[in-house]
């Protein structure tokens, strides 16, 4: 055998994937301009031929609905609360230990009232990991999909306190549809129960 | 801390089979332990552990640990050998009162057992006599105290247990760093000043090398032998080919390697003493992050470990997702191995961006399915976290029948038969497949080296026992075909894939209900999976509390360097980047 003829063949196939984006580029080309964000999933899927790269910050990839960035606790519009009860489970399953809560206490009679006092997570130790959200049994905390925190400084910036928090549930709706659609029916299917329940009763 | 109530109740194990033959030979010397496994007395221990390698035929040392039983006021060594030709392990334990905290070493007969001796001594402070270069691994010398101690207290000290109770109902945020530095959380001698602190590491280190050493006294230890001039050469810990911070002393002789000792622990964090702390769950994400190429992997692992303590099983909907998972996590993994092994020829990038491709397609999905693409924390005990969708399926199948074949297909033409490629890794680094069992070698290097020794085939875990798969094996032991055998596992893998994707049920996926804070019964469990790098071990103490009484991990890519001398003996210096390329190591698992 001839010696080199490996280094060709393994020139042709450099060859050929630097061809490739070019040929859809080109394709694309007809489909209405090389960066339509309508395409970029497509020509970053499985199908796609050739290397294209999405320029990002101008472009950004659609994410995934269980995508999981640093949590936000969700604030209910409709009943104007926020849906924390401070239980406590979110800071007690959390792997880093991140989550500090003050339980809310009420002024008049000094006992515990379902909503937090003060709710930080410290953003610089959150490992992302979503078990505050997985565990909430409330469904009050959630996985936020803004990833860009970056910052100039690293302590204070980067410690949510409640206000930072605070996202309202259309957010929430907007970001994760299926799991507010679970969210509506399992809050349809109780409203349900407890009407048989008064229906029984009467 | 509770006492571990398990001592008094805990159930000895049964003699039979092999244990018998061991006591029947030893006698009292060899007495039943608790849970499983026998205790065998310091005395003999080196000649039972030479009796069990070639008596009785286990002649693979896969885990050597240990453990500190402080209440009982002993150290425990734990060992787990193997067959080759598959099945179960034998435990076998040797004991030492903590104020001795000497216990034989067994590197004359398991030279493999090296670096995980090196470490115990390193984290749990346990002599072992005999050991021909015992120095710490992962920690500098001067370091004081054995962290994994049960009495040792790591700087920001705050509870023996998580959940901590200062984060709720009344938690003011504290930054730990705000926390007294020196308060006395943290435990040092009276007449300990910090300023005078030494890291005596590189003396120790080049002692044992048997070169000059003792810098400020220019004290020469001269070696025995005739005097040469040999040269040492440090590569890394910042170095491009180390793939992290990882250093190799290297003492040449013009350019010829005479002797390569590994350096490690940059990247320490004393996982294992995290993980003690931390209840059960929260040690899934903490898995992600020791080879983080493989989190998907590294949650099975762990997850198989506690679910045989908790002695429950997934439902079929959740067996087959986690296989997936894992089969994609190997192609994932030999695909960057094999771009970055090009890398380190001097290939640059251009593989490695080509393999980088068909990776992030697979992070695509498990970022669907899990929330990230590589911090997965996708399993859970009994379960998988998240299902996934039709679709998902459907674009699984669409890469594993068309896609992954396709671009695996070009890499072995644009590589394989590439004349660069062959002259620069073929028959170098070899391994004698007598040195890869006795260096205790995993994955990939091993079955390069001529042994068909795969956990999913010689004890099989989750329902790998299902698929119709063949063991790839290479008899070189060199370089090349430490690369071939990845692609021979990648073709495996799609196979794998294939069978699962087209079987997979639908249904539960997971078993009972997810808790968070759960009790396992108290026990001792190993529980050990085919990683992409090679055999991923958990060993688990349960005192039956929600929180681990002891999290080891048999990191392959540590265990795996052990050999890296061997390897690169009588090599040039440049063969050096190209060998550890092959091995395929992630610092994250080597440190911990
Ligand atoms: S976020 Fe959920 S889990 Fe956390 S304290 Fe509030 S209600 Fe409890
Ligand atoms: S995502 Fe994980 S680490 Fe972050 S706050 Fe939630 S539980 Fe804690």
């Amino acid at each position: 055998m001839i010696y080199g003829i490996g280094i060709l063949k393994g020139l042709g196939v450099t060859l050929k994937h630097f061809i490739e984006s070019y040929i859809e580029d080109v394709r694309y080309l007809f489909e209405g301009g090389r960066y339509q964000p309508r395409h970029l999933p497509a020509r970053q899927g499985p199908r796609a031929r050739g290397i294209f790269t999405v320029q990002y910050p101008k472009e950004k990839l659609p994410l995934p609905e269980n995508f999981r960035y640093i949590p936000f606790l969700v604030y209910d519009t409709q009943e104007n609360k926020i849906k924390c009860t401070s239980c406590g489970i979110c800071a007690k399953v959390c792997p880093p230990q991140c989550i500090w809560i003050v339980r809310g206490t009420d002024p008049s009679t000094g006992r515990p009232r379902p909503e937090p006092e003060a709710f930080y997570i410290d953003a610089t130790i959150c490992m992302s990991c979503g078990f505050c959200a997985e565990f909430c049994p409330f469904d009050a905390i959630k996985m936020d999909h803004d990833y860009e925190l970056s910052s100039y400084e690293r302590y204070e910036s980067l410690l949510f306190d409640l206000p930072r928090l605070l996202k309202p549930d259309t957010y929430h709706a907007q970001i994760h549809p299926s799991d507010w659609a679970r969210e509506l029916a399992e809050k349809e299917a109780e409203k349900a129960k407890k009407r048989e329940k008064a229906a029984a009763r009467a | 801390m509770t006492a571990p109530a398990k001592a008094k109740a805990a159930p000895l194990a049964e003699l039979k089979g092999d244990l018998a033959v061991l006591k029947e030979k030893f006698g009292d010397a060899v007495q039943p332990a608790e849970y499983e496994g026998v205790v065998i007395a310091n005395g003999v221990l080196v000649e039972a552990a030479r009796f069990i390698r070639d008596e009785l035929g286990y002649q693979y040392l896969s885990s050597l640990t240990a453990v500190d039983y402080i209440q009982e006021g002993y150290f425990e060594v734990v060992y787990h050998a193997y067959r080759l030709e598959g099945g179960g392990p034998l435990v076998f334990k040797a004991r030492t009162p903590r104020g001795v905290a000497t216990i034989p070493s067994l590197v004359s007969v398991w030279p493999g057992a090296d670096f995980q001796e090196r470490e115990a001594w390193d984290l749990m402070g346990i002599r072992f006599a005999g050991h021909p270069n015992l120095k710490r691994i992962l920690l500098w010398e001067g370091f004081h105290g054995h962290p994994l101690r049960k009495d040792w207290k790591e700087p920001y000290y705050e509870e023996e247990h998580k959940p901590f109770s200062s984060r709720w109902p009344s938690g003011h945020h504290i930054r730990a760093e705000d926390r007294v530095f020196w308060h006395d959380n943290v435990q040092y001698p009276l007449d300990w000043d910090p300023d005078q602190a030494e890291d005596t590491s590189d003396e120790w280190l080049y002692i044992g090398m048997g070169q000059f050493a003792r810098a400020e006294t220019g004290e020469r230890v001269e070696p025995k032998s005739l005097r040469t001039e040999r040269l040492v050469v440090n590569m890394g810990p910042q170095h491009p080919s180390t793939h992290g911070v990882f250093r190799m002393v290297v003492t040449l002789d013009g350019e010829t390697i005479v002797r390569l000792e590994p350096v490690m622990g940059y990247l320490h964090r004393n996982h294992e003493k995290i993980g003690e702390r931390n209840m059960y769950l929260q040690n899934m994400p903490y898995t992600d992050r020791l080879d983080y190429i493989c989190s998907m992997s590294n949650n099975l692992g762990y997850a198989i470990a506690v679910e045989k303590l908790l002695g429950i099983k997934p439902p079929e909907r959740a067996e087959y997702l986690r296989v997936i998972m894992a089969e994609f996590t190997r192609i994932v993994n030999h695909l960057w191995a094999i771009g970055f092994l090009l890398n380190d020829l001097g290939a640059f990038f251009t593989p490695a961006l080509y393999a980088i491709e068909e990776r992030e397609l697979i992070l695509d999905l498990f970022e669907e399915a899990a929330g990230s693409r590589m911090m997965c924390n996708y399993m859970r005990f009994g379960g998988v976290a998240y299902d996934v969708s039709d679709d998902w399926i459907a674009r699984a199948k669409e890469l594993v029948y068309n896609r992954l074949p396709r671009a695996i297909e070009e890499l072995d033409r644009y590589l394989t038969h590439n004349e660069l490629i062959q002259s620069r890794c073929q028959g170098v680094g070899v391994l004698p497949p007598d040195l890869a069992v006795a260096y205790s070698t995993a994955g990939p290097v091993l079955r390069a080296s001529g042994i068909p020794y795969d956990v999913r085939r010689a004890e099989p875990y989750s329902i790998y026992d299902r698929f119709d798969f063949d063991v790839a094996v290479r008899y070189n032991g060199d370089v090349y075909d430490r690369y071939l055998i990845r692609i021979d596992e990648m073709w495996q893998s799609l196979r794998i894939l294939r069978q699962a994707l087209e079987q997979i049920p639908r249904g539960e996926i997971q078993a009972g209900k997810k808790q968070y804070m759960m009790r396992v019964p108290a026990g001792q469990a190993y529980g050990r999976v085919e990683n992409p790098k090679g055999e991923l071990g958990f060993y688990l103490v349960s005192d039956g509390s929600p929180n681990p009484y002891r999290y080891h991990i048999r990191a392959p890519s540590f265990i795996n360097l052990t050999a890296l001398n061997e390897m690169c003996k009588g090599h040039k210096v440049a063969d050096v980047v190209v060998i550890l390329g092959s091995i395929d190591i992630v610092l994250g698992e080597v440190d911990r």
